[in-house]
């Protein structure tokens, strides 16, 4: 435990590694349609990935969490903002743990 | 500077949300044995949420330099893509600086709001975010390292769901009328389930199993629906 500053160290520096090489070493805008459609693509797939099933576990019931999922997507799908869709669904997860 | 207050003002949810997900690792933090001032040092540093809960448990068993190393790479690989991806929503003559400070804040849904803004995404709207979000971040984990039950559960059950709900804001609006977009994230969501659902495939990571799936369903759409420059981000 005496050396938690080394891990400290070596969890930033290779965590910031990752984060910073494609950002600093891709300076030119891509031309290559298949590598471009890939990186519009990629948001997509990542976050989504990330979104679901995940969201079931986040809260303290699957239920809640599932509420939350539905109610953020319509919310999302009326095109309210970032700001609003988040609050709906800790709000509607508040509520309907509320019940449980 | 009003790009970095409308960044700003983005960043209140997602540090809301990092309220609540902080304050978790945070009481972990100190069950497995790190000072408050530890915690939030590498909550400060780090910024990786999967990537710290491992970060613990190989601190707590004294584990291998070389251990640490190979897990973050894994766990946080999905942040090179997601860098790759920022790299072609900046505007090409954007000085090295700004890149370095814009990649230090690259977490999933720092990524997720910069990727939603229409155009060309200016430095200074990430800054906005990174400046709220980490923030929370910080002030989440040293809540939970030094009060675990200063927040009450039901409170962090709800906002625990705001990270989610935020990057569903993020995709699903572009997704609206979007054929090929609507499918690909029905196909990421099913995909996800499937592995996690499948005993052999849930022995693999979450961090690999992002990278898996990208490639392969961003690899497969790229080549049967490619951009158009014209449709192409508004």
């Amino acid at each position: 435990m005496s050396n938690v500053y080394l891990y400290l160290l070596v969890m930033a520096m290779v965590t910031y590694l990752i984060r910073v090489l494609p950002l600093t070493l891709i300076r030119k805008e891509i031309k290559n349609t298949y590598v471009k459609s890939f990186l519009y693509y990629v948001p997509y797939v990542t976050l989504a990935v990330m979104i679901f099933p995940a969201i079931l576990d986040a809260t303290a019931s699957p239920v809640s969490g599932l509420v939350g999922f539905v109610v953020a997507i319509i919310i999302a799908y009326y095109g309210k903002g970032l700001f609003t869709v988040s609050l709906f669904a800790c709000l509607s997860v508040f509520i309907v743990e509320w019940f449980l | 500077m009003s790009t970095w207050r409308e960044g700003a003002v983005n960043g209140i949810p997602i540090a809301l949300g990092y309220l609540a997900v902080s304050f978790s690792f945070g009481i972990l933090a100190k069950n497995a044995g790190l000072s408050a001032m530890d915690a939030v040092i590498m909550s400060g540093t780090s910024l990786t949420s999967a990537g710290q809960f491992a970060g613990l448990t190989l601190i707590a068993t004294s584990a291998a330099l070389m251990e640490v190393i190979f897990a973050q790479l894994i766990i946080n690989s999905r942040y090179f893509l997601m860098s790759a991806s920022l790299s072609q929503r900046i505007d090409p003559s954007t000085p090295i600086s700004h890149r370095m400070i814009m990649a230090f804040g690259i977490t999933d849904e720092v990524f997720g709001v910069s990727t939603a803004v229409k155009g060309t995404l200016s430095p200074f709207y990430t800054y906005g975010v990174m400046s709220v979000a980490i923030p929370g971040w910080m002030l989440g984990t040293f809540l939970g390292a030094y009060s675990g039950d200063i927040l009450p559960g039901n409170m962090v059950s709800a906002l625990s769901i705001a990270l989610y709900g935020m990057l569903i804001a993020v995709i699903i609006p572009p997704a609206k009328g979007d054929k090929v977009l609507s499918g690909i994230i029905l196909i990421s969501m099913v995909g996800s389930l499937l592995f996690s659902v499948i005993p052999l495939l849930q022995m693999i990571s979450s961090g690999v199993k992002i990278i898996v799936l990208t490639f392969l369903i961003a690899g497969i759409a790229a080549y049967l629906f490619p951009v158009k420059e014209e449709t192409e981000h508004e």
